[in-house]
């Protein structure tokens, strides 16, 4: 158990450091942030003072090299734009972005989950090709499309809910379905197709040839087994709701993580929009990482073979 | 080894408490009848008679071997027994009396109450049939939980000596492991145990060994017979394996696309095959040391959506006759106890009155 841990850690920082690596290759090749950064009067002498104030005159390793230093200090540099560091913008959106993901999960998982277990236990019913339908629509609309309809109908006709900006439980409702939306459709899929593999499975038969209750055979012993694919989506998905619901903040005016790397990116604010992308890498392996040792805990198979 | 051991005496269900024990006692443990299951596809526009009119009878204490090639419905008779078809499957005419009652004529919720309890099924594959999420302990647990309502100590006893009675070693820590930690022979004794849990009359073996290598073969029907003797409990044994049915059987039953076409008492059956299907299957059988060539059935299995008219293996049959082609034979009952489904056989010590039915 201690060697599988261990083992994922290892995995997890070499994941980071190359996550880290092509960021800060990416946003270099976005362009100079210095013309954005100076007003339009300025002379080159200008533009090369605030490249040294900013260190872009050194060369790309050495700036590599500082940034990663700085990183495994906590320190992701100060934005370009706000003159701040980025940690403390990061930190300031992430409640925002937490509550979003959060309960677009939480919708996703809601909707998803029980629909995908009554579509595969009832096979082929109408129930069934109701909610493959609904999961095909919630695959292919867009989430800004979804968001934009949200808005037309429950704000400007209806005006129960808020079209923008964050406050209120009311204002999360909108950004978190058009979010979830998705995410509730693939969570169906994936929880139908797995449960559908487990009922056709042997010990299903087994566990329904001893004679034991439909309740008993679907929700343990089935469900267990179906579990474990839709909760890695699930740990995956969240990660990514919270990191790069990018189109959904900017609809909806949301001050999470997302717009901020959209702004970031606008602006070539190259210290921000590392830091954020760093972060999210971060996030992403924590919780493979976390999931893969609830695995260990669900299947007995895993503790053992490292 | 003692399977009604003293010690659980209490929540052993006793045989004389069942009901419909007093014809469980004098008539056969299980009388199946005309069995006929069908599998609808298409909305029902195209129809397969994997089971067609199956009938044979089985006393406490007997093993019947199920024979044929796959696919000729052996294990849609067994999972027909039990109630467990397929989805698109209906049992469409016959009976399947056990104890008394006839079981195509009870509720999933009733049946319920007898699989796992009264009949037990062994699958097929060991590897494949425990749930690798849970524990042994749980896995053979659930059959005396659910149906004897066994907790606690009982039912932690009752588990250990169900694994004792298979021969698992050191049941006590064995238990708690996992299915994963366990080799195929090893798994196929937990799920024997777990078909003994509920103290069956009727086990039900789907080809028990076919997956296991052939030394824990040998053991695996040792401990079944064993198991048979000590409790009476009827068997069916579900093979392709010739030689398990001379081991392991006291009368065998042929299947051929869907059909039984001969039963017999085990003796009979091999020193004097009456179908020609039967006579070829046994020609079959390697023999050690032979430098013939093995005898192989020409031609393939029919399609059961598509079956040839008359009798389904005239196409592959040597002696077949020209009635063969078109009309179908019923059963032939002959005089040293077997039963065949087959023109040749007609008016050859017959020992009942039951004609072949015309069909053209």
């Amino acid at each position: 158990m201690l060697e599988f841990v261990v083992r994922r850690v290892l995995y997890s920082i070499v994941t980071l450091f190359i996550l880290s690596a092509t960021i800060f290759l990416v946003v270099r090749f976005t362009g100079d942030p210095v013309a954005l950064m100076a007003e339009a009067s300025a002379r080159p002498e200008d533009l090369d003072r605030i490249r040294q104030q900013w260190g872009l005159d050194r060369s790309w390793p050495v700036q590599y090299l500082t940034f990663m230093q700085n990183a495994f200090k906590g320190e992701l540099g100060k934005s370009f734009n706000y003159r701040l560091p980025v940690s403390e913008l990061y930190f300031q959106r992430l409640p925002n972005s937490l509550t979003l993901g959060l309960v677009a999960t939480l919708i996703s998982l809601l909707i998803g989950v029980p629909a995908g277990i009554i579509s595969a236990v009832k096979v082929n019913s109408w129930w069934d090709n109701v909610a493959k339908g609904v999961a095909l629509l919630g695959l292919s609309i867009p989430g800004f499309w979804l968001g934009l309809v949200l808005i037309l109908v429950f704000s400007v006709w209806l005006r129960w809910l808020p079209t923008s900006g964050a406050g209120d439980w009311r204002h999360v409702v909108m950004p978190a379905l058009a979010l979830g939306w998705y995410f509730a459709a693939s969570m169906l899929r994936l929880t139908r197709s797995s449960m559908l593999e487990v009922l056709g499975s042997e010990y299903i038969k087994l566990a329904r040839l001893k004679g034991l209750p439909d309740v008993v055979v679907i929700a343990m012993h089935a469900f267990k087994n179906a579990l474990i694919p839709v909760f890695t989506l699930a740990g995956v998905n969240m990660v990514v709701m919270v990191n790069a619901a990018v189109i959904i903040e900017v609809i909806f005016a949301w001050p999470g993580i997302g717009r901020l790397l959209y702004e970031g990116i606008f602006q070539r604010d190259f210290p921000l929009v590392q830091g954020v992308v760093i972060m999210a890498g971060f996030m992403i392996v924590a919780i493979n990482l976390v999931v893969d040792i609830l695995y260990a805990f669900i299947d007995p198979r895993i503790r053992l073979t490292r | 080894m003692n399977v009604g051991g003293p010690d659980m005496a209490p929540h052993t269900p006793q045989r004389s408490s069942r009901p419909g024990e007093a014809a469980a006692r004098l008539g056969p443990v299980l009388e199946v009848s005309d069995l006929q299951t069908h599998f609808f596809s298409f909305g029902g526009s195209r129809v397969v008679k994997a089971v067609d009119r199956v009938s044979f009878t089985l006393h406490e204490g007997e093993t019947l071997g199920l024979v044929g090639e796959s696919g000729s419905g052996k294990t849609t008779t067994c999972l027909s027994i039990v109630g467990l078809l397929p989805r698109a499957a209906r049992i469409v005419g016959g009976s399947v009396v056990f104890e008394g009652e006839d079981l195509t004529r009870k509720s999933q919720r009733e049946l319920r109450r007898i699989r796992g309890r009264r009949i037990a099924v062994i699958l097929q594959d060991p590897m494949v049939s425990l749930n690798p999420l849970f524990t042994i302990f749980r896995q053979v647990a659930e059959p005396a939980f659910f149906h004897q309502h066994l907790r606690g100590r009982s039912l932690r006893e009752r588990v250990q000596h169900l694994l004792r009675v298979v021969r698992i070693p050191s049941p006590e820590w064995r238990m708690r492991e996992y299915p994963h930690q366990m080799s195929g022979g090893m798994r196929q004794r937990i799920v024997g145990a777990i078909a003994l849990a509920g103290g069956p009359s009727l086990v039900i073996a789907d080809e028990p060994t076919t997956n296991l290598d052939v030394t824990i073969q040998a053991q695996y029907l040792d401990l079944l017979k064993d198991i048979q003797r000590e409790t009476g409990v009827a068997l069916i044994f579900v093979t392709h394996n010739l030689g398990i049915v001379a081991k392991m059987c006291d009368k065998v039953a042929v299947m051929y696309a869907g059909k039984l076409i001969e039963r017999a008492p085990v003796r009979e059956l091999f020193d004097d095959p009456k179908h020609p299907y039967t006579r070829a299957l046994l020609g079959a059988v390697p023999k050690l040391g032979s430098k013939e060539p093995l005898y192989s059935i020409a031609g393939q299995p029919p399609n059961l959506a598509n079956l040839p008219a008359g009798c389904s293996f005239h196409p592959r049959c040597p002696e077949a006759l020209p009635r063969c082609v078109s009309e179908e034979p019923g059963d032939f009952h002959l005089g040293d106890g077997s039963v065949a489904r087959c023109w040749l056989v007609e008016g050859k010590n017959e020992a009942g009155a039951h004609r072949g039915r015309a069909r053209s």
